[in-house]
């Protein structure tokens, strides 16, 4: 992404020209051109008949299953049940794990201590925390935010954690000359320096807390995104499951590319790292 | 513009009783500073010159109560410093301007801190982004500014809580040449316009004695005071002035006798090397 754009932007002033427009679209044209292989490979293998087409449905059927599943509002309700559980979970996650990653970065004793336990917990997959959330909470709502926020809050911690670290010394003896103290520090300036690497974190988290989510919701009995997929397995119907797959991708990347690529590319960009 | 009050004349806005710093590092202690003692008069122009690793950025960390002396002890018009105050300001050579807040954010910065209103704050940042000649670049963001526009906003972001000693190092260190003298021109006319008391820190000779009432030459390992000059030459000063060429030959040469073999520039070269005052 970069180096398109700074090879677009560089030939720019010298050769104003088709030349540009066609390296812009070249990617595009690549990602066309395999994408549509991909799915003329795909059709051909389900048309031929190798495997009965409700185990391994055409392209086609399961495109139309997921334009169906949006039609009747089905898909779309279920997507909403979801983003409704992993924003709970998700801001959960990143008020502690803000606060937990500010303190570990910040205070010696606590980075020795509380440090490594996140750094271990980081390492256990969030579904496994599931067994004990169900034994703790029943089979609720409660059980599955609790797994979204295991899934989230020690990358996100960590990212904090990180970017505090290697806040630049300068912006602080800075801040200090100019009478920032205490918790203003923190917040105006500790925090804000550490911008990019927490960003990182917190978009490390959210694909943490969307996996852990869709494996929460396989149990679960409430309509959802998750519950879909299940339901499709129960029903032997692998085009619901395939085109429910979609949709958790889609969403998935909807909300990278909407909400985390374009915050992170301006905060690359005024914090002068992207050259 | 600022009430000086009934200030006496001959007491130093800023005095030093043998301050010292010694740094403990991995090889043992690293003696950064030798005693320094040092009066500094209010509305002064003094110029700290040297080779890096010479503790002239340490003396100044000491000053701005960043960091505290190992012996000895600062006075700011006669009460001791123990940590940053409003009646110093501390200028960074790469600026140290934050990039999440524009220009005039920047400029701000300490004003908030203070817990001014926000039209008094508006208004005092508004009169030093027009003093330094950023008029129109207040929402701009310092990824937008060139090396010469951030030092403006770091003069201006430190004048603008209104310091009686203004503390840079190394301020126009990475700059060009051309910059570099345009900077010079206008710090000059600020210090004129203010009557503030400037501490300089650089390695530039001619920076030096062109822009210091009194320049005090550092010698490195250990870092102490070798020689002061007073520079009496009428302002505004030329670097190409023959007198101001001559005074600065005569400190070069000062230079190099304690220098310990260590490189002093004279012009223009932008050396960055990593010395025990980092």
């Amino acid at each position: 992404m970069e180096t398109n754009l700074k090879r677009a932007a560089l030939p720019a002033r010298i050769w104003p020209g088709p030349a540009i427009g066609r390296k812009q679209w070249m990617p595009w044209a690549r990602r066309i051109i395999f994408f549509g292989g991909l799915f003329l490979g795909w059709e051909m293998i389900a048309q031929a008949g190798i495997w009965p087409a409700y185990l391994f449905p055409a392209p086609s059927v399961v495109i139309g299953t997921l334009v169906n599943g949006i039609g009747k509002g089905l898909y779309l309700t279920a997507a909403w049940v979801s983003l409704q559980r992993i924003a709970v979970g998700y801001a959960i996650s990143l008020a502690i794990g803000v606060a937990l990653g500010l303190l570990i970065g910040r205070v010696r004793a606590l980075n020795d201590t509380l440090g490594w336990l996140v750094l271990g917990l980081q390492a256990l997959p969030s579904v496994c925390w599931l067994p004990l959330a169900i034994l703790w909470m029943g089979l609720n709502e409660r059980a599955i935010i609790f797994v979204v926020v295991m899934g989230a809050l020690f990358s996100i911690t960590l990212g904090v954690e990180t970017g505090v670290k290697n806040t630049p010394p300068q912006y602080v003896k800075a801040a200090r000359v100019l009478g920032a103290r205490g918790l203003a520090l923190y917040t105006g300036v500790v925090l804000p320096a550490a911008l990019p690497a927490i960003l990182g974190g917190l978009k490390q988290g959210w694909t943490f807390a969307w996996r852990s989510l869709m494996a929460g919701e396989l149990l679960f009995f409430t309509l959802s995104l998750g519950n879909l997929l299940q339901t499709g397995r129960d029903l032997n119907d692998a085009a619901q499951v395939m085109a429910v797959m979609l949709m958790i991708i889609l969403v998935g990347v909807t909300i990278d590319q909407a909400i985390f690529a374009p915050l992170e590319r301006r905060v690359r960009a005024r914090w002068g790292l992207s050259g | 513009m600022t009430s000086r009050g009934m200030r006496e004349i001959d007491a130093p806005i800023l005095r030093l009783e043998g301050v010292s710093k010694t740094f403990n590092g991995q090889t043992g202690a690293v003696e950064a500073l030798q005693p320094v003692h040092l009066d500094v008069r209010a509305g002064e122009f003094v110029c700290l010159l040297g080779p890096s690793g010479c503790g002239k950025s340490t003396l100044l960390n000491l000053i701005a109560g960043l960091d505290g002396p190992t012996t000895g002890k600062v006075f700011t018009n006669g009460r001791p410093v123990n940590g940053p105050g409003p009646d110093r300001a501390l200028i960074f050579q790469d600026g140290a301007l934050f990039p999440w807040l524009d220009v005039r954010a920047n400029v701000e910065f300490g004003l908030r801190q203070a817990g001014l209103a926000k039209a008094e704050r508006r208004r005092r940042a508004q009169r030093w982004i027009d003093a330094v000649h950023l008029t129109g670049f207040e929402r701009s963001f310092v990824h937008e500014l060139s090396g010469g526009m951030r030092q403006r906003v770091a003069i201006a972001r430190a004048l603008a809580i209104d310091p009686a000693i203004l503390l840079m190092d190394e301020p126009f260190g990475a700059l060009d040449a051309m910059t570099r003298d345009l900077m010079h021109r206008e710090l000059e006319s600020i210090w004129e316009a203010t009557h503030k008391t400037v501490l300089f820190v650089t390695h530039n000779v001619r920076e030096a004695v062109a822009l210091g009432d009194r320049v005090l030459v550092f010698a490195p390992r250990p870092g102490r005071i070798v020689a002061e000059f007073r520079i009496g030459l009428p302002r505004p000063r030329s670097l190409e002035d023959h007198a101001l060429v001559d005074q600065a030959r005569q400190i070069t040469a000062v230079l190099r006798e304690v220098g310990a073999g260590a490189p002093v520039n004279d012009w223009g070269s932008q050396s960055r090397q990593a010395g025990l005052t980092r």
